[in-house]
Formats: structure tokens, sequence, C-alpha cells
């Protein structure tokens, strides 16, 4: 009898002895079960609720299929045939229609008068407030997040009656309707939260921290932390069309290659976090289909403290932006997987896409020539600083690096840094010379890009760069629609200024990689990275 | 009896043992490099958000504000909050010490049982043909990391051959977990008298279990051969030989006892390894054990959860030891006689 055979009979003695197993059905294909899917993923949630302090990525994926927003976004077609988010259009999610006032100072969201809870209570204006009211309190990452969209302060959000709700804007802006739409404004069932509130956690943190409370359309079946987290489906969602699939089970499989082998295998429907490698192999077997799809408004790159000596000089930046091995990196480190970022043909750009290749490419004479310009003709030595958090790539690419630095003459030692401390060197204290450094933007926008990483002070601006113009030219951007005439002008000001001062020098623009067996239908890519599993399907 | 008697006294002994564990993982936890408040304010924190956290986890205040505050709470039985679980502490470490146990004590049994008669083996016949093969097995096990023969496990048996289940933990989706006694899941699952999950979890123990005990082989054979040639050697052994007892009476019955007791301090110290070799087979094999929680704690600076994990461990090795010393009197009635 093979493991097959045994499993199935396992189940049926297990039926017919009356003690049903929850989950009575087999593993991936096998049974041919084309309302269960099984995802495995390097790792899992550590909270049900993304306003908690501390809850990692994957935790974003509970905020994205089992609660809903007030919008979504809508979807388009790549080129390759990969159905992507669509950042331009905003589609209903509990808000079935929207108005902004026509001073643009206010917005009305009517919501579905027949949407539920899970518990059956009608998802009305005041649950919005409410869990607006927690975003924007609780601190830490919720609040910025929706800071970015001016989201400020609970005195913005306004119940007009139970079906209507208004949001103040403190400035027009074209980051506030699109921010509403990312995972973190949820809408939380707040009678349930508030029945589970105390005196010293108001917003009932604890509770819903272990037990989310939403109308999502799946609910939480189990959650067995590091190990599996199980949705069910929400058969009476009326937010959007009913997900195809029943259920779904995530497990957690912390080794690359044991994942790579389950797909392999046909254990798994879907396996998240590949590493590039995994990736191009896959991709080249033919038996598995693997979505890549360029990560919108991030990229990898080389960063270089400004306020470190040598690379005050911009000289000295350029000169290392031409002596970086660009095409060995996007072979051996990103195994292709990815758009190249580099090779551009001008220092003028020609057009406002973000990311968009630099003008540099491999020039070790270029490179040479303005080293000695500005004085270091013998070269330097600098550390070069890696986050062993994403060793995948910083390992093989800081190799890379120090081999084609050192025939210029710089020579770069590795200093490994783990996660924790990375976070605090990096982007807190901003103390590494140079580093090599991830950084996205959930808004698609190339001035939000440049307020997080250009602006001085900003987290993301691990090289400590300050320019007044681009600080200028951010401010002025920011929030004006991408219509208005002076739009694209001023992104290609800040994205010339880039090309010529190079702080931070990108390699390539990563994929988000997800491999699936050939039966599963309906991906998207989204740019949470989470896997949204409302729109799958097995054929 | 003198037995309860001496477990009393010995446990008195360990409470200073515990406490200097305490105060040092305490004192290394806050000496590390990283800062927790940082990383948990999330990655898009600001400094007043990082401020908020700070506060929120009591690191404002001084440490031995702080180190005050722990071991009032570790009296009460709160062992902290880990802070990227959101769990209490105890919790996890209950959830998730069983299966490394499990897999531990499965793994170590798996040793012994290949490793004993291997090195009485390779003793009785010392440079034979026998010795050298033996030499080699064992060499071999401890030679290879232990993710590569797991790895290489998983693929032989899992991905070419198909044999063993996939490599996704403790039980496969279609089983639910046996009611709680131990956390064991094959003393649960028998306890519960469900013969169907039992033999679904030792399917999916085995691979993992005996990447562990290839790993614990050496130590054991080597121990076990050195203890029974120095026996064999002795002059007991001559005088029982020259009477004319049987082979298997004089191995067994004289020179393996006695053989044993230092052999039994070795699997005191590989137990002890193995749960550290844990780490990277419950990453192969997705085990939800307590070394992967570890090390994801440490790198994430979780204080509570690195400290809970230390003192889990303390507390282990103080039992571990106390067992061993009363396995001594078991096994060596001098032992029983002198106490």
């Amino acid at each position: 009898m093979d493991r097959r055979a045994f499993l199935k009979n396992s189940a049926l003695m297990a039926g017919a002895a009356g003690s049903l197993p929850l989950f009575k059905f087999m593993p991936a294909h096998a049974a041919g079960n084309r309302e269960t899917l099984i995802v495995i993923t390097g790792a899992g949630p550590n909270s049900m609720d993304i306003h908690r302090e501390g809850t990692n990525r994957p935790s974003y994926a509970i905020a994205v299929n089992l609660y809903d927003r007030l919008l979504g976004y809508g979807t388009k077609t790549l080129d390759d045939g990969i159905v992507s988010y669509d950042y331009e259009t905003l589609v209903p999610e509990v808000a079935e229609s929207w108005e902004v006032a026509d001073d643009k100072m206010s917005a009305l969201f009517h919501l579905r008068k027949t949407a539920t809870f899970w518990d059956g209570k009608p998802i009305t204006a005041n649950d919005v407030k409410w869990s607006f009211d927690r975003a924007v309190t609780v601190g830490g990452f919720p609040t910025v997040q929706m800071k970015a969209g001016s989201l400020e302060k609970p005195e913005q959000f306004e119940v007009v009656d139970e079906h209507t709700f208004k949001i103040n804007f403190l400035r027009p802006s074209k980051l506030t309707l699109p921010d509403l739409a990312v995972p973190v404004p949820i809408i939380i069932n707040s009678e349930v939260a508030k029945a589970h509130a105390t005196d010293d956690d108001p917003w009932a943190t604890d509770y819903l921290h272990r037990t989310p409370a939403g109308g999502g359309a799946y609910k939480l079946l189990r959650w067995d932390p590091g190990e599996q987290t199980v949705y069910e489906r929400y058969d009476d969602w009326q937010n959007g069309e009913v997900p195809a699939l029943k259920r779904v089970i995530i497990r957690e499989v912390p080794s690359a290659s044991t994942r790579r082998a389950l797909i392999e295998r046909g254990d798994t429907d879907i396996s998240l976090d590949l590493p590039p490698k995994e990736a191009a192999d896959l991709h080249a077997s033919d038996k598995i289909n693997v979505a890549g799809v360029p990560i919108e408004n991030c990229i990898n790159a080389l960063g270089l403290n400004v306020e470190m000596a040598p690379f005050d000089d911009k000289r000295v930046r350029q000169a290392i932006a031409y002596a970086l091995p660009y095409k060995q990196i996007f072979d051996a480190a990103a195994y292709r997987r990815g758009r190249m970022m580099h090779g551009g043909q001008s220092f003028t750009p020609e057009s406002s896409d973000w990311p968009q290749p630099f003008p540099y490419d491999t020039d070790l004479d270029k490179a040479r020539a303005l080293l000695e310009e500005a004085g270091h003709g013998n070269g330097f030595e600098v550390p070069l600083s890696i986050n062993l958090g994403l060793a995948q790539w910083t390992e093989p690419t800081a190799l890379l690096i120090q081999e084609s630095l050192g025939k210029i003459g710089i020579r770069t030692p590795i200093d490994k840094i783990p996660g924790a401390n990375w976070r605090t060197q990096a982007l807190v204290e901003k103390s590494l010379a140079m580093h090599l450094k991830n950084f996205g933007g959930w808004l698609n926008y190339p001035d939000y890009y440049f307020f997080w990483a250009y602006v001085k002070g900003h987290l993301f601006n691990s090289m400590n760069y300050s320019n007044p113009t681009i600080d200028r030219l951010v401010d002025d951007t920011l929030h004006i629609p991408v219509d208005d005439p002076a739009y694209v002008p001023n992104i290609k000001k800040m994205i010339a200024i880039a090309f010529e001062d190079v702080p931070l020098i990108p390699l390539w623009q990563p994929n988000l990689d997800v491999a699936m067996q050939k039966n599963v239908k309906g991906y998207e890519y989204w740019f949470h990275r989470q896997l949204d599993c409302r729109p799958l399907k097995k054929a | 009896m003198a037995g309860l008697a001496t477990i009393a006294k010995r446990l008195l002994e360990a409470l200073p043992t515990l406490f200097g564990v305490i105060l040092v993982t305490f004192v290394l936890t806050r000496a590390l490099p990283g800062d927790p408040a940082v990383y948990y304010a999330g990655p898009a924190a600001d400094a007043e958000s990082i401020a908020q956290v700070r506060h929120a986890m009591g690191l404002d205040r001084s440490l031995p504000v702080q180190f005050a505050s722990y071991v009032k709470g570790l009296a009460a039985g709160d062992w902290g909050v880990s802070l990227s679980t959101g769990r209490d502490v105890t919790e996890e470490l209950g959830r998730r010490l069983p299966a490394s146990l499990e897999l531990t004590l499965l793994g170590l049994l798996i040793a012994i049982v290949v490793a004993i008669p291997l090195g009485v083996l390779a003793a009785t016949r010392p440079n034979s043909l026998v010795d050298h093969i033996c030499r080699i097995i064992v060499t071999t096990g401890v030679s290879m990391p232990v993710f590569f023969t797991g790895l290489l496990l998983v693929y032989v048996f899992y991905y070419q051959l198909g044999w063993a289940p996939a490599p996704l933990g403790r039980l496969d989706f279609m089983y639910i977990a046996p009611d709680r006694v131990t956390g064991l899941y094959l003393v649960d699952s028998l306890i519960a008298g469900d013969f169907e999950v039992f033999r679904a979890s030792l399917a999916h123990i085995f691979l993992p279990a005996l990447t562990l005990g290839i790993f614990a082989l050496a130590p054991i054979a080597r121990m076990t051969r050195a203890a029974m040639l120095d026996v064999l050697s002795s002059d007991y052994i001559r005088t029982a030989r020259a009477s004319g007892l049987a082979m298997r009476t004089v191995l067994f019955t004289y020179a393996l006892r006695n053989a044993l007791l230092s052999v039994l301090t070795t699997l005191g110290m590989v137990f002890s390894f193995l749960l550290g070799a844990n780490v990277l087979v419950e990453k192969v094999f997705s085990w939800p054990g307590i070394g992967s929680f570890a090390i994801d704690a440490l790198v994430a600076s979780d204080y509570a959860a690195v400290q809970g994990f230390v003192l889990a461990m303390a507390l282990l090795f103080v039992t571990l030891n106390l067992t061993i010393d009363l396995l001594y009197a078991v096994i060596d009635p001098r032992i029983r006689a002198a106490n």
C-alpha cells in the first residue's frame, strides 16, 4: 500500500469510526480537492492584529484576507499575462460608493447596507470610525502609515449616519484615498472589540492579537503560531465576489530547500518566499508556474553614507557607481529574477517612471579617473555592511562588489549584521558607511519613495543624504495629483538629482516570485507582497 | 526512604545555580547589541513611535528596576510575554518544548539502540574488521553536519523514493493532534488509543529523529567501546572467564553493567548537545520546536523569550543531572549503599 492509499484508507476509517478528523481531506493535489488550497511559506504571522507593535510582515496577509477596508484596488493584466493590482484604480469594498467634496477637503463614503461582520452584526460607520481612531492612536507602524495618507487625528473621522462615513482632510492629497486601500486601515467589529477592552487596554490589543474580529472574505479556523494558519470562507461576504476556495491552509516551512521539494513533489499548491535561485530553477523546469513580478517602487541598492568621508565627495560616489559589476550581480545574486537598474542612456531622465535604470555601467577606467580626481587614487578601506536577514542576496552581492572595488584599490571587508541590530544601525542611527539595502514603498509614487529615502532624517535615508532642492521638490509634489502640470517635471528633477549625486546606487529591482501548480488560477500580484487568497481558484 | 531526602537536598542546591542563570541571562540579553524597541516599532516607525514602544516595553526603566520586576514575575510564575509572538513565554515553551523533547528522546533512543551493540561488538573484537566498520559508521555520522544529513534523508526518502511523508512538521494536514496529556504525540495518541495518529506521528518523526540519532552515534558507541575494553581487561572479568561462566553472562551481566556507568554520563552530555543540534533539524523538517523559537527570539532581541528559553533549559538540566545521579544508584549498588 503506498502512502496516499494509506492516508485515504485511514481517513475513511476515521470517518467510519465516527471520530471525524478536522481536516478530512487529502494533502494538496492528491485529493483533487478543488476547494482547499495548501500554501507553504517561510514564516507565518505572529499576530492577528496589524495594528499591534511588532507585528511581522506575514501578518499583513491576515489584514488582507480576514478584514475589509473601505476601498480596494482594481486589477490590470501585465504584458506577460500575470494579473497585478492597479494602483490607479480604486474599487468599492465596504464603501459601495464615495465622493470627494468640491473643495477637496473631505470625502463621504456610503457603506453597503447589507454587509455584516462574521457574527452577523451590520458593518456601520461607527465600526469604521472606531477602527480608524485606533489606527491613528495606537502608535507605531499603523499610525505612521495612516499619516502617509494625511490621516492623523480621530477628529478627522466623522459618523454622518449609520451607513455614511466622512473623512475631513488636513490637506488635499493624492495619497489619502489610495492609503485607505492598503492593509492597515482595516475595519474591526467594534462591539466585539469593545467588549474585550479594559482600562489598561482601551483598544483591545490583547484580544485582537489572538482573535480576529472582522467581516472579511475569510474567517480564521485555526492558528497554531509557528506551524500553520487555516482560513475558512465567510459565505455571506458582501464586499466583493465570494471566493472560490472554501479553505486555505498555510503551513510554515522554514527551509527553502524543503519548500522547493514540496512544490516539486506536488504536496502543496503554492510555495511562497522563494529565493531567486529556486525561482529561476523552477521557472526553467516548466512543471511549475512561477509568477514573477518586479516589486513596484522597490530596489535593492548600495547606500553610501554622505556624512562619512570619503563618501561626502560626489566624485567618489560616482566612481563607485562606475565600478560595480552590475551584470554579474544580476546574474549571480538575482539569478535574473527582476529588472536591471543600470545602463541608462542619459543623465537627464526621459520619463517620470520609478525605479528606472541609472546612467551608470561598469567602467573601471572612468571609476579610476574619478577617484584620482577626488584625491583617492591610491584607494581606501571601508567596511561593506550587510543585513544577515537578507543574506540570500546580500552575501553574494557583497562578495562581487568586494572583488570589483578591489580592482580600483577600494578594500571592503564585509561586516555582517543580524536583523535586529540592522534596523538600529542602518535606519535609526544611520551609522553604516557603505551598506546593501532594500526599500520599497507601498504607495506607488516616485515622490513617496523620495520622501522616505532621500529626505534628511527620514527613516529609509540611511545614506544621511541631504539636499534642499530635493526636500523642496518632495514637499511641493507629495500631495499634488499626478495630472497636475508640475508633477512630471518635478519628478524628473528629483530623479536627475538622484542620478547625479548617487547616494544610493540601485543594483536591480527584485521580483516577487510565487511558485504554484499549473491548476492554480487567479493569482494576483500585490504591492504588500502577501498572498491575496480571495481571487484564487483551482481548476 | 533516603531517595526523597536526596532529591530535596539536590533541588535546594540547584537554587543558587538557577539564580545565577537568571542573572547572567538577564545581563547578557541586555548587553547584546540591537534595540528591541526599534525592532518592534516596525518598518516605518519614527522617533516618537520608538519612544512609545520603549515605554510600553518598560525598557526606559533602569536595569535593576527591570531585573527586580522580572524576578518578582518569575516568583509568581509569570515568565513574561514574548514580544514577537505576543503570548506568554510559558505558553510558548509549553507548546514547543514537548515537540523538541519527543524528537530528542527518540533520536537518543535510536542512537542507543544502534550504538551500544556496535560499541560492545567493537570492544569484543578490537581492531578487527567489525571494529573498523563501526569506526567508519560513527565517524561519518558525526562528521556530517546535521542539516546536511537531514536534507539528504529528505532528498532520498521523500523526494526520490516517496516513502517518507512530506517534511511538514509533526502531523500531516489531515490529522488533528491527540488530546494533550504529555504533549508527546506518540505517547498521547497511544493514551487516546488512536493508532492512526500514532502511525502518522511516528512516520513524521522518524526521519528527523534518525537525523539526530546518526549524529549521536559516535560519542555513545566510542564511549561504550572504551568502557567495555577497560572493563573486559579487568581482573574480575578474567576471574569470571576463568571460572568458566558463559560468554553471554560475562559480557552482559558483569562487563556491560559496569561499563554502563560511564555510558550513562555520556548520555547526559549527548542529550544536551542533541537539544542544541535540534535547531537545524527543526528548520529542515519544519518541526515546531523550541530551538527555532529560541533562535528567532535571539535574532529579534526578544528578551523575555530568550530568558525563558535559557531558564527552561537550566531547569531541564538540573532535572537531567538529578535523574542521572539517581540512575547511577539503580545501576551501581555501591552508590546506593553510600547514600
